[in-house]
């Protein structure tokens, strides 16, 4: 055997090494440079920040002095062992992007939240993200209605003004604060209009019927401004049956999956599809596997049952196929045929839209769909970022290394 | 086949790991317990740096004799290389993954001479 000696070119000493992010997705950007993503656009709808980590900040737009004392106290959120309901996602130090993140260096301005969104973004390709909060999503379920009304308010303001005004790339759907229907209205017409606000969003973890008569002034108010509504879902551990999941992967299984499914489906059987048919509807962060199901239950029952969805025209499937949702977490493994009938059956090519849900766990990167063998490439662009731009009416935005890659494809192909 | 030197072993501590990086191949070398392993460092699952992340023991259920679940414990012989994006798991033995053995990692030969690491590409 020959032997022959060969160079390394770098050496990386992963003991001593600082954590950062543009380091940490160094493969996705090689992924997005060999698939050519800077010849179109990516939009992530459904990103998340650590909005806990700026509770300070955020403390200082909550006008009312004894919660704004107790954020500062004790923060937005409190983390430990004996945290309820399976509050493990970051697997005990598995994922080291989870207790590193709070040492990454960033500079002094921008906002840190807006320098690390665009760390991960640029790694991606992606170049525009709608952002989400993390342990807000479980406010809904705070018994403190004027909590969550307060923290509404004040997380909001401080988004618009503090992020979202630090580069037209950051967008968001802003928190509705669903368990007090005359505030979801107020933060329409507060913020409906500021920069980067592209939607509003209710957290999905909580005990209010999307059907109840309060909510039609929220819902009417979005139609009218042609602002889509998404349900963001959540664990939701403290549900009697949930509750007895003791692995949180048994309860992210099933409760991602349950709280959409639960509202969607109240939503479709009340035919609010038929009394606010311009509203645009989003089901946020459940991956996709439920949806064949779904349709397929409602459709058997409604058909035996009509009396009890008397305003539907056509089979809750239809109307699912004309609702948006986000991709992530999609159930990749071992199920070709199953993934590809269940993009079919919600017609994905115009009703998918990609989502990473990065930082999160269980992210997923651009090319979970681009490497779909069952998609052509119209529909994979569709997914990624062309069905987004038309339901947000997005002006595309792209990012600076992606328009540098496109300038030296023409220059080097001139 | 060819060979690329590492350095020598002290340069990389116990518990410790370093990336190569050798005409684009991405090698991860891991020192565990005396022993080094070296894996090519992409996991199969989204493509992340799996050698990249920590090395964690296996756990295992502990269901006792008449049937009892006695808790969950670690396995210390059974290390694991955990994929630092998905925490998707390996066994640091041989790089199979621990929930589909169709999925590993590529594995290279690692040899000691006079003081020096070697990987075998």
């Amino acid at each position: 055997m020959t032997i022959a000696e060969r160079q390394v070119t770098t050496v990386r000493d992963l003991t001593t090494e600082p954590f950062d992010t543009s380091v940490h997705l160094a493969h996705a950007q090689q992924q997005a440079d060999a698939r050519g993503y800077e010849d179109f656009l990516i939009v992530d709808v459904d990103s998340h920040h650590y909005e806990n980590e700026a509770s300070e900040e955020i403390a200082e737009y909550v006008p009312n002095e004894v919660l704004r004392n107790e954020i500062l106290y004790q923060g937005i959120s409190r983390k430990g062992i004996s945290t309820g309901f399976g509050q493990y996602q970051d697997l005990g130090g598995r994922l080291i992007r989870y207790p590193k993140r709070k040492s990454e260096v960033v500079p002094p301005t921008p906002h840190r939240d807006v320098t690390l969104m665009r760390r991960w973004m640029d790694a991606m390709g992606t170049d525009i993200a709608c952002m989400f909060p993390t342990p807000l999503l479980n406010l809904g379920l705070s018994p403190r209605v004027d909590l969550e009304v307060e923290l509404a308010f004040g997380y909001n303001r401080w988004l618009c003004e503090r992020v979202l005004s630090g580069d037209p790339r950051l967008k968001s759907m802003l928190y509705l604060p669903f368990n007090d229907p005359e505030a979801c209205t107020k933060i329409i017409e507060e913020f409906g209009e500021k920069p980067g606000v592209i939607g509003f969003m209710v957290t999905s973890t909580r005990y209010r019927g999307v059907y109840d008569n309060a909510y039609v002034r929220t819902y009417k108010m979005l139609e009218e401004r042609n602002l889509p509504l998404g349900f963001h879902t959540g664990l939701g551990g403290q549900e009697p049956g949930l509750s007895t999941c003791n692995r949180f992967l048994t309860l992210h299984a099933l409760g991602f999956a349950w709280h959409n499914m639960l509202h969607l489906s109240n939503w479709v059987i009340n035919g609010l599809p038929e009394r606010f048919p311009k509203l645009k509807v989003m089901w946020i962060e459940a991956g996709l596997a439920w949806l064949p199901f779904l349709m397929q239950r409602l459709d058997n029952e409604y058909m035996m049952r009509h009396s009890d969805a008397p305003l539907l025209k056509k089979k809750p499937s239809e109307y699912m196929r004309d609702m948006y949702y986000t991709s992530q977490p999609m159930e990749m493994v071992d199920n070709a045929k199953a993934l590809e009938l269940t993009f079919e059956m919600i017609n994905a090519e115009t009703q998918l839209l990609y989502s990473s849900d990065y930082p999160h766990w269980d992210m997923d990167l651009p090319s979970v769909i681009y490497d779909l063998p069952f998609l052509g490439e119209t529909a994979k662009r569709n997914i990624l970022g062309g069905n987004a731009a038309r339901v947000f009416n997005l002006e595309p935005v792209f990012s600076p290394r992606k328009l540098e890659r496109r300038e030296l494809k023409r220059r080097l192909s001139a | 086949m060819s060979e690329v030197c590492v350095g020598r072993r002290e340069d990389i501590p116990d518990g410790g790991a370093c990336i190569l990086e050798v005409d684009n191949l991405e090698i991860g070398v891991i020192h565990h317990e005396g022993q080094f392993y070296a894996y090519r460092n992409l996991c199969p699952h989204q493509g992340g740096p799996a050698c990249e992340g920590v090395r964690m023991a296996a756990v295992v259920d502990d269901v006792d004799a008449q049937n009892l679940f006695q808790g969950q414990k670690f396995n210390s012989s059974e290390m694991h290389i955990v994929c630092p994006w998905h925490g998707y798991e390996y066994r640091l033995s041989d790089g199979v993954n621990v929930c589909d053995a169709r999925l590993r990692l590529k594995k290279f030969e690692v040899t000691e001479r006079d003081g020096h690491l070697y990987v075998t590409i």
